[in-house]
């Protein structure tokens, strides 16, 4: 699977045709951000920290807690 | 999310800068990260330099049948000190209440437990999952995080963030570090970051692969306080892929060391028919506390898109997870922002995760088993199980560039039994599902 993943990722690199700053338009609205409600995504990793036994993929740090 | 606006705002209209790493708030360098790739769009300022950047959050997290609840405000502030450097603060409370199981599985008759704290006891009635109703605790966490831009296409990013518990105590230091191309349709990260936690449990901690001692009499040597050190190292692409749609790969190492056991849960104790073992110490009641390794390496991979449709978005993602605790995990992640116009919109979120058991879960342990086993744990949360989660958020943009957000969400774990129903267990439940409700509501504003 991880494998199936990464090699789909590459390929879809590859084949990305360079996009102009002109043409930015889309991305640049606010809902296109990788993670447009910060408190909200920051709340769900809170959440299924401490349900679950995977934690990370999203970033480096993050506060400690004892719940997990 | 406000921080990212008002820093995509900047991106937009004038130079770029980006991803950082924020300690506490992970998801605020990402949107950075974006946000430099974009720095030639639209224009979209939305506070002037020296604004503050407000986002307020409410949680309210609540498990079926009494157990947690949980009450959780977040603020965090954002503000652009100089052209492309940021300061980011986030300060956050937890009250949480409720009952908790800590490992023993329900059984024919009623099961007494020692207090945490070695003192009192308490009982569950006959067929009951065992949990504990004194579990109570505050968290106060604390985070800061400053972005420093080195030239064009590069920046830095320095945070640290402390936590504290009545019985857990945590810090935490990171350093990021982000480069554009020169194109600014890629932003590749390094992060590293390093934790170090300390517990102190009430009533000190338990000594690992003991046998619970009865409430009020000799503990056994109970006491004293314990601590486990993490260190993150995670590499980051994000790329744009062609006018609507945005990816971002992270690859994440993580190494734990120290006490990384859980100083409140053990593990039933039992006969062959399944009925609670008599063969004890003076004082002791048939529970085993847990132990697990003293070493941890987590690895992820993480993938998520970002598409604009005509008018909507979907933000979907994959993480897999794996560690040498034999833990391997798929989560699938999907919102779809709906615009209904009016600058209102309505976001449906369905979330799905799979995990594998740990090497050393177990639902009890055989009392012939107890002086060969090395690591035991019965902490449902390294049992095999699935989670599913589904919920709607509605947001309105007013217009005075702030925003509202409200959303209801229902998750449900379903566990996997892995061990034999032995004779005397037959009919109970040893591992009920769970659900919860999560709401939460926000608001973010500039001042």
């Amino acid at each position: 699977m991880l494998r199936i993943i990464l090699v789909t990722g590459l390929l879809n690199l590859s084949a990305c045709a360079s996009v102009q700053p002109w043409e930015k338009g889309l991305l640049a609205k606010p809902s296109m951000a990788l993670v447009a409600d910060e408190n909200e995504i920051f709340l769900d990793e809170h959440i299924y920290f401490s349900k679950e036994a995977s934690t990370g993929g999203q970033g480096v740090g993050g506060g400690g807690c004892g719940c997990n | 999310m406000q921080l990212k606006k008002t820093q995509c705002a900047y991106m937009n209209t004038q130079t770029n800068h980006a991803d950082n790493d924020n300690t506490l708030s992970i998801k605020s360098k990402l949107t950075m990260a974006t946000c430099a790739l974009l720095q030639a769009g639209t224009p979209a300022a939305q506070a002037e330099t020296g604004d503050w950047d407000i986002d307020t959050a409410f949680l309210y997290y609540s498990e079926a049948d009494s157990r947690v609840s949980v009450f959780e405000p977040v603020v965090s502030a954002s503000k652009e000190i100089n052209e492309d450097e940021f300061l980011n603060f986030k300060v956050i409370y937890d009250v949480l209440t409720g009952s908790t199981p800590y490992g023993a599985i329900p059984t024919q008759s009623e099961q007494t437990f020692t207090n945490p704290s070695g003192v009192g006891n308490y009982t569950t009635a006959a067929g009951e999952l065992p949990l504990n109703s004194s579990f109570r605790d505050t968290r106060v966490a604390l985070g800061a995080d400053w972005v420093i831009p080195i030239d064009r296409l590069k920046r830095v990013s320095i945070g640290g963030n402390f936590s504290k518990e009545y019985d857990f105590n945590s810090v935490s230091a990171s350093v990021n570090y982000a480069q554009d191309s020169s194109d600014r349709n890629s932003t590749y990260s390094l992060g590293l970051a390093y934790t170090a936690d300390e517990w102190d449990p009430i009533g000190g901690k338990n000594p690992e692969l003991t046998f619970m001692r009865i409430g009020g009499t000799d503990q056994n040597g109970k006491g004293g306080t314990d601590s486990k050190d993490t260190t993150d190292f995670m590499l980051g692409l994000t790329q744009v892929i062609s006018r609507s749609t945005i990816m971002q790969f992270n690859l994440g190492f993580s190494n734990s060391s120290g006490y990384l056991s859980d100083p409140y849960r053990f593990v039933s104790v039992l006969q062959n028919d399944g009925s609670l073992t008599n063969t004890l110490p003076t004082n002791a009641r048939p529970y085993l506390y847990e132990k697990r390794p003293d070493k941890r390496n987590r690895n992820t991979f993480f993938w998520r898109t970002v598409h604009h449709l005509n008018e909507d978005v979907i933000n979907f993602s994959y993480r897999y997870f794996t560690d040498d605790w034999g833990i391997n995990s798929h989560t699938l992640d999907f919102r779809y922002r709906y615009e209904l116009g009016g600058k209102h919109y309505l976001q449906p979120h369905l979330r799905y995760y799979s995990q594998s058991s740990a090497d050393f879960f177990a639902n009890y342990l055989l009392e012939s088993n107890v002086t060969t086993t090395d690591f035991i744990s019965a902490d449902y949360r390294l049992s095999e199980f699935t989670s599913t989660t589904a919920g709607l958020k509605y947001g309105y943009e007013m217009s005075n560039n702030s925003e509202f957000t409200i959303r209801a969400e229902l998750m449900n774990q379903s566990y996997t039994v892995q061990d034999t129903v032995l004779t005397t267990q037959q009919g109970l439940d040893i591992a009920p599902d769970l659900s919860a409700i999560i709401f939460q509501m926000g608001y973010n504003f500039y001042w």
